[in-house]
């Protein structure tokens, strides 16, 4: 493994910062305004490409950048696991932007500088999260993400939206402070430094009853991974505007929660060190729980953005539960399902703010025969809803297999029934959709005519949803990628 | 010229603030720049009586050439090197900032009093830093006490004097139960010098006078520094002060409290003292410090007035800095020290800020700081840095200090005292949100239409209403970015000012191997 001295990943974080300031000083100018986030998120996506031959080589990309106290750096190293999520948060940016100036100026919206600002902040603290060499590098980004994209979640700053998103905050925040947090300190303590180490730092370090207590600090700390019961967040933040819910609460907020997670899970305990003291079985069977239970809840929501909430706080589930599994195939899906799972849900979302733009709908009982109308985004829909129940040929499918593979080398026959239940509770909530969409008559009174939302709003959906088809078709990239990483943590 | 420096930052702020009235009378302009030189040269005194520190370890001082123990010695190690440093910084950030804010707050003729006294109250502030003489200490206490009280009376509302009145009860109780203490320990002693008193106490610390002592002094300088529930001084107080002295006083004042209730833990009482014998002493300040913690940030949530939850704050910050010297561990001590500068800094810019909401609007509330986002928005992202570095967020100051802190709790095998840290934070983090919320995410009174949808497809650009932005006078405002940035640089570069409270807190420990860690 060849080590790199490089500030590339320094700049990768950075150019959203610099975007940001640009977006601010030039709020009077919309076109030039959306311009400075469009290069941004471009350069972004091309520094992250950039660093990828040397890491898909094998090489890990290091670089200091301050040292705090004695122990405390801020510090990046760029490898394989966190390209992935750099790949794909930064790719997915590029759409994002397109769609939300669609979105945006389709609905008239107020405080788009701020709107646009708080965006590229949220997406510099992913990168840095995705590139960071140790707990507090991570635990620095985890929190720069919550404060953020606080703003994002109070955009409309009625008081539905202020109280969501102090709920938002009060969870994202509070259980970073009172539970990460502490962990932070305990493994500082006991492995006398903080940095991710591929076989883990903790091991025959503390005793284990004290790698329990650091292990449960941290799951329950890691609130963005949307575990239960600390999830209600997730649906509040949908009071946000779509693309925030898009973006941000599909991919770069939540997917920073569960890529915490398995790199804490791998890189701070290592899986010799957890299947030794047996709590990665607690850990597949606490995720199993939040899986079932908030698949039901998913059921029973009519607003779409909720539905989709509480669809995308099982999917997490899926990540934490296949890591927990410690085997190589079940690595490899959890490692897979971060991207898998974000072309997926951020087609969905793209879809329901189309919705929204064309026809004011945010109920699912509102949408019968809706796919006549809306024949380019429902079938976006479609292949969303089918990577989430993972059917062939679409994504969800790859990392669905090795899932199950991963709960068979584990021998946990238990897991196996909870994948075929949660399967056919996500055929259940999002179905019924596409059948109203598609073959039910549209309401009394409505007109069955044509009607798509702007170019602008189609086009990122048509894009991100043939993505998802892309990554049935074509996972080697991501593949190997995670073959890296398993070949090194196993 | 070196060797005078000791005194030089006492006789200059003492004769410039006899002569400021009187260069007051030719112009009044001039009584500003007077108290502004003098505090500009007593920070550059400061900065190079540091040097001198990392460069010796120890200066001193003898008054009139008098050997100790007769004579008055001043004595400047790495700990008292480091608070002067903040305590004459703040003073001429204040300086500086006094002047649109002193304007427009106290009446014309009264302003070359107002900076005689100010530069009194700073002359007393670092006599008690520099001075290495315990009834010294106490001389000193009762002139910033005195000219604080004449500071707090100067504020605009007629409540300031019933606050300063009340400040000067329960403070000249504090100061007699010290000197009371201190006539203890000369009658044990006969000494009155500290590295002296150390020597004669050495094998009866533990005879009835001498604890009794450290018990009148803990207690009147417990009032000094607003340990709960010795505190109710100064809510009122910081509240009614004019704006530069509530910033000042808070960055200030109870952080050199802090520094003599240090000195005598550790310079005239040692650790063996503190944590052996019957009377357990670490242990009845640590409770002391989680209930002070806990509840300052509790009452802070009850205030409607900003100046009053600022103040409540203060009481729970006091609570971590006994915290931290109460765990008796060289980390512990280094939480301390890294908190006294830490708070110095961003309560200060806390407290400036509101200073410049009061000047553009009068107003104290919480309520009323709807929509300033737009109206001031540089001292608005000044107060946001402040806020964050209250909650303790990484990169900020204070999440230094709370680091050490926690490490230190569970090193000392004193978990508990970790959530206490952490729901403290919660609860900072509770009462900040709301002026932040107001700030950013609510609008104005009468601005009610700059929100919702609507706004052309260009959202918030060309021709949206708002408020036109009217930030602070530059003279308030510089000094407040600088002080908040500082919170930040210090978060970042945390290893300078850490390496210094090492250095003091091992002198501060000297010999001494710890408590026994059980766990």
């Amino acid at each position: 493994m060849s080590i790199i001295e490089s500030a590339v990943p320094l700049y990768a974080v950075l150019v959203s910062l610099l975007a940001t300031v640009l977006i601010g000083l030039s709020g009077r100018y919309p076109n030039v305004r959306e311009t400075w986030t469009i290069s941004a998120a471009l350069v972004k996506f091309g520094l992250v490409v950039s660093m990828l031959p040397a890491v898909m080589k094998g090489g890990v990309i290091q670089y200091n950048a301050v040292s705090v106290l004695p122990g405390l750096n801020i510090a990046f190293r760029v490898d394989s696991l966190g390209i992935i999520l750099a790949l794909t948060a930064s790719f997915l940016w590029i759409i994002t932007s397109l769609y939300a100036i669609g979105y945006m100026r389709s609905l008239e919206e107020h405080a788009q500088t701020r709107f646009y600002m708080c965006f590229a902040v949220a997406l510099s603290a992913t990168m840095g999260a995705a590139f960071s060499a140790n707990v507090f590098t991570l635990f620095i980004f985890y929190e720069i993400i919550t404060v953020s994209t606080y703003a994002l979640v109070a955009h409309d700053e009625t008081p539905e939206a202020v109280s969501g998103a102090r709920r938002y905050l009060t969870y994202l925040l509070g259980t970073s402070i009172i539970f990460f947090l502490p962990a932070m300190v305990l493994t500082y303590i006991y492995a006398g430094t903080l940095d991710f180490h591929s076989q883990g730092i903790l091991a025959g370090k503390a005793p284990a009853v004290m790698v329990a207590i650091i292990l449960l600090l941290y799951i329950v700390g890691i609130a963005k991974a949307g575990m239960m019961p600390f999830h209600l967040w997730l649906p509040s933040a949908m009071v946000a505007p779509t693309p925030v819910s898009a973006l941000l609460h599909a991919v770069a907020v939540v997917k920073v929660g569960v890529f915490s997670v398995v790199r804490i899970v791998l890189y701070v305990f290592g899986v010799d060190l957890l299947a030794g003291v047996g709590l990665g079985v607690y850990l597949a069977y606490f995720a199993c729980l939040t899986i079932i239970v908030a698949s039901i809840m998913a059921l029973r929501q009519d607003n779409l953005k909720l539905r989709l909430a509480y669809s995308t706080v099982s999917q997490l589930s899926y990540v934490v539960l296949a890591v927990a599994l410690l085997t190589p195939s079940g690595i490899t899906s959890s490692i897979m399902h971060i991207t898998i799972h974000a072309f997926g849900k951020i087609t969905l979302f793209f879809v329901a703010g189309a919705i929204y733009v064309a026809t004011h709908k945010k109920y699912i009982s509102q949408l019968n025969g809706i796919g006549r109308q809306m024949p380019f985004t429902m079938s976006g829909f479609t292949v969303g809803a089918l990577s989430m129940i993972a059917v062939p040929p679409v994504g969800g499918f790859v990392s669905k297999w090795y899932l199950a593979m991963g709960a068979v080398e584990a021998h946990m026959l238990p897991v196996l029934i909870v994948i075929a239940a949660s399967t056919l509770l996500n055929a259940a909530y999002f179905l019924p959709i596409v059948y109203a969409a598609f073959f039910k008559e549209p309401l009394p009174g409505e007109s069955p005519g044509f009607q798509e939302a702007p170019a602008l709003v189609v086009a990122p959906l048509m894009l991100t949803a043939a993505g998802a088809l892309a990554l049935f078709f074509w996972p080697a990239l991501l593949l190997d990628l995670t073959r890296t990483v398993v070949s090194l943590v196993t | 010229m070196n060797k005078e420096l000791p005194i030089l930052i006492i006789v200059v702020p003492l004769l410039a603030a006899v002569l400021t009235p009187l260069l007051g009378k030719l112009r009044r302009e001039l009584s500003w720049w007077a108290a502004l030189l003098t505090t500009s040269a007593c920070f550059v005194f400061s900065v190079l009586i540091l040097q001198d520190v990392l460069r010796e370890g120890k200066i001193t001082y003898w008054l009139g050439g008098w050997r100790p123990p007769l004579g008055i010695e001043y004595v400047i190690d790495y700990l008292n090197a480091f608070v002067l440093v903040i305590v004459a910084f703040m003073a001429f950030i204040g300086a500086v900032y006094a002047r649109s804010s002193v304007e427009q707050e106290i009446d014309g003729h009264r302003t070359p009093f107002f900076y005689a006294v100010y530069l009194l109250f700073i002359t007393g502030l670092m006599g008690i830093v520099v001075t290495g003489d315990i009834f010294n200490i106490y001389v000193f206490l009762e002139i910033t006490s005195i000219a604080g009280y004449a500071l707090i009376a100067m504020g605009r509302r007629r409540e300031a004097l019933v606050a300063s009145f009340n400040y000067l009860i329960v403070g000249t109780i504090g100061a007699t139960l010290f000197l009371l203490g201190i006539g203890y320990l000369y009658l044990v002693t006969g000494t009155l010098n500290i590295a002296d008193l150390a020597l004669r106490l050495e094998g009866i610390y533990h005879t009835r006078a001498v604890a009794t002592a450290f018990v009148l002094i803990t207690v009147g300088l417990g009032i000094k520094i607003a340990l709960f529930p010795m505190h109710a001084w100064l809510p009122n107080s910081y509240a009614f002060a004019p704006s530069v002295i509530s910033a000042v006083m808070a960055a200030t004042a109870t952080k050199v409290g802090a520094y003599a209730l240090i000195r005598i833990m550790f310079s005239v009482y040692n650790p063996e003292f503190l944590t052996a014998g019957a009377y357990n002493i670490n242990y009845i300040l640590l409770a002391f410090s989680g209930v002070a913690i806990l509840a300052g940030s509790i009452l802070a949530i009850a205030q409607k007035d900003i100046k009053k939850m600022l103040a409540y704050s203060s009481v729970g910050q006091v609570g971590y800095i006994v915290l931290g010297v109460s765990l008796m561990s060289l980390t512990g001590i280094v939480g301390s020290l890294m908190h006294i500068l830490n708070h110095a800094l961003m309560k200060g810019s806390l407290f400036l800020v509101v200073g410049a909401v009061v000047y553009r609007t009068g107003i104290t509330s919480i309520e009323g700081f709807k929509g300033m986002g737009k109206k001031m928005p540089v001292s608005m992202a000044a107060f946001t840095i402040g806020a964050l570095s209250m909650i303790g967020v990484p990169l900020t100051v204070g999440f230094v200090s709370k680091w050490y802190l926690a490490v230190a709790s569970i090193e000392t095998g004193m978990w508990f005292f970790v959530p206490v840290i952490l729901v403290s934070s919660l609860l900072t983090a509770v009462y900040f949100w709301r002026v932040i919320d107001n700030i950013y995410f609510k609008p104005a009174e009468g601005d009610e239409a700059g929100r919702g949808r609507g706004h052309g497809v260009y959202g918030d650009a060309p021709g949206a209403p708002g408020v036109k932005a009217a930030d602070a006078p530059p003279w308030m405002l510089a000094p407040t970015v600088a002080v908040a940035l500082l919170c930040l640089v210090f978060g970042v570069y945390a290893s300078f000012p850490v390496d210094v409270a090492e250095k003091a807190a091992g002198i501060l420990l000297g010999e001494w191997g710890g408590l026994h860690v059980n766990n």
